[in-house]
């Protein structure tokens, strides 16, 4: 027994490595049974919702996604389904993809730190905090009927009419002309994107050697894309501006 | 003879054994160093180095593990174990959905009647019914939080960045899983989430009927991205039987062959990321 005794207290005294047997393969039992009996308690004491039988002839109001795409279902409010649906999911999927590739920061390899990489804990923080959790809350709690916003005190009404009175922003500035309505639209959205892209590389001009032009030129498209959505819901919510260009294909 | 027959001890003798122990570790080595034992455990029990190491080393189960890691490794508020939980949250789905399925046909006309069954009628089917739901909703939160933890410690980066591509597929399809499970209640919660979500799909660039530049391509509501997905113009019976499939067989398999490059490569990516 002392013999045994001995090399568990050299182990203890190293800094650096442990064994794996016993002390992560204890500690992850624990995690087990801790996971296991709350599943086991949470499902003797809540029931799986069972409504009544599919019935196709009868939609429900509001129809809602299953909770964890209801931020994106929110983004159809903003943007046609082409975007909010297809689009911007596989943004997403990609975006995070290449995370790894775009920042080359070669600090906080392993290590909580905000201080330095900043920027990166801003970016995903906004995207996964704002545009996806509170958009997720958001969709689960506040939309109604008709998807309409309701307040977590206010009745569902199914007869809530809100007037639409979103115009494009063509419109807005007085082009009523189908084609120049067009080339506004587009303009200003080749304005953002090139303005946007041209003063990301006017500041960071010194980064270009080290970053390189493609990884500079990714990661801002995806930034421009991000704030763009949350500039069409500002837009939106306090301009009523419903598309920014309109063209028999696609509109934005 | 060489065998001599068993000596029978003594009443004396044994109660002897009994008061002072001895019988216990006699016992115990009667049965460790039997061939049944020895052949079934490859090493032994003492806590030596030695053991420690073989525990992990020679056992199936553990040897994904290196057998000896950094002691910062081990925090709770370094790791949060999100990643741990979501696997395991995946095998108690898997255990409990496969229970399920003897239960359930992905039928249009009985799939929402054996729910009921099960429910009503089937020993603990409720509970393990509700456990699959559950389960399943906690992966999905335990696997963004696991990502959202990844990300904060910047343990996507070099050499760790093929791990973080590989971990947004598993993401992807654990959303996917959920999703293509949600439908086979076959209730209305469940038709029409399904209808709302696969909508989406008719408004595919170029692929969807409703997808801008549809007209070029020549799609229809019968032909198109959304109607491969459902099998059909509407969510009916050929939508519950593809969803039951990618549910039950088609993504499990990808999502757990993806599982395994996973958990290889944090290994051969040098363990798991921490201060250098």
């Amino acid at each position: 027994m002392a013999q045994a005794a001995t090399p568990k207290k050299k182990i203890e005294e190293v800094p650096e490595k442990l064994h794996v047997w016993p002390y992560l393969v204890r500690l992850e039992f624990l995690c087990a049974l801790v996971v296991i009996i709350s599943l086991t308690v949470w499902s003797i004491v809540i029931d799986a919702p069972l409504e009544e039988a599919a019935n196709p002839t009868k939609t429900p109001n509001p129809s809602k996604a299953p909770w964890y795409f209801l931020g994106l279902q929110d983004i159809l409010v903003y943007f046609d389904p082409w975007f909010a649906g297809v689009v911007a999911p596989v943004l997403i999927i990609v975006g995070l993809m290449l995370i790894p590739y775009l920042d080359v920061n070669p600090k906080g390899n392993g290590y909580y730190t905000y201080h330095e990489r900043k920027v990166a804990i801003w970016v995903y923080c906004f995207g996964f905090l704002v545009l996806w959790i509170a958009l997720i809350i958001m969709g689960v709690f506040l939309r109604g009927p008709g998807w309409n916003l309701f307040m977590p005190w206010q009745y569902w009404d199914p007869h809530k009419v809100v007037a639409l009175v979103s115009v494009d922003l063509p419109y807005a500035f007085g082009i009523r002309d189908y084609l120049w309505s067009a080339i506004f639209g587009g303009g200003v959205l080749l304005a953002y994107f090139g303005i946007g892209t041209g003063a990301y590389f006017f500041l960071e001009r010194k980064a270009l050697k080290s970053v390189g032009f493609l990884r500079m030129f990714i990661k801002i498209q995806l930034a421009l894309i991000m704030i763009g959505i949350v500039i069409k819901i500002v837009l939106r919510i306090g301009f009523n501006i419903k598309y920014i260009m309109v063209t028999p294909w696609i509109s934005v | 003879m060489a065998n001599k027959a068993p000596q029978i001890p003594s009443i004396a003798e044994l109660m002897d054994k009994i008061k002072s122990g001895k019988i216990f570790s006699e016992i115990a080595k009667e049965i460790t160093e039997s061939q049944l034992w020895t052949s079934t455990f490859r090493h032994g029990y003492a806590d030596t180095p030695r053991n420690r190491v073989l525990q992990i080393a020679s056992n199936v189960w553990l040897h994904l593990h290196p057998v000896k890691m950094h002691r910062h490794a081990l925090r709770i508020k370094f790791t949060w174990c999100m990643g741990g939980i979501t696997f395991l949250l995946f095998l108690s789905t898997v255990v409990t959905g496969v229970i399920l399925m003897f239960y359930y046909r992905p039928v249009g006309e009985y799939a929402y009647y054996d729910l009921k069954y099960l429910q009503y009628d089937v020993p603990f089917g409720m509970l393990m019914r509700n456990m699959h739901r559950w389960a399943a909703h906690a992966m999905v939160i335990t696997v963004w939080l696991h990502m959202f933890r990844v990300f904060l410690t910047g343990s996507y980066k070099p050499p760790r960045e093929f791990n973080w591509v590989i971990g947004v597929f598993l993401v992807t399809f654990t959303l996917l899983l959920s999703f293509t499970g949600y439908l086979l209640p076959w209730d209305q919660l469940a038709m029409w989430a399904v209808t709302v979500g696969t909508n989406m799909a008719r408004a595919t660039p170029f692929l969807g009927n409703e997808g801008p530049f549809a007209e070029f391509v020549g799609v229809t509501p019968r032909y198109d991205a959304r109607s491969l997905l459902i099998g059909g113009s509407l969510v009916g019976p050929p939508a519950l039987l593809r969803f039951y499939v990618l549910h039950c067989i088609f993504i499990p398999l990808i999502a757990g062959a993806l599982m395994i490059v996973h958990f290889w490569r944090i290994r051969k990516d040098g363990g798991i990321s921490g201060p250098l």
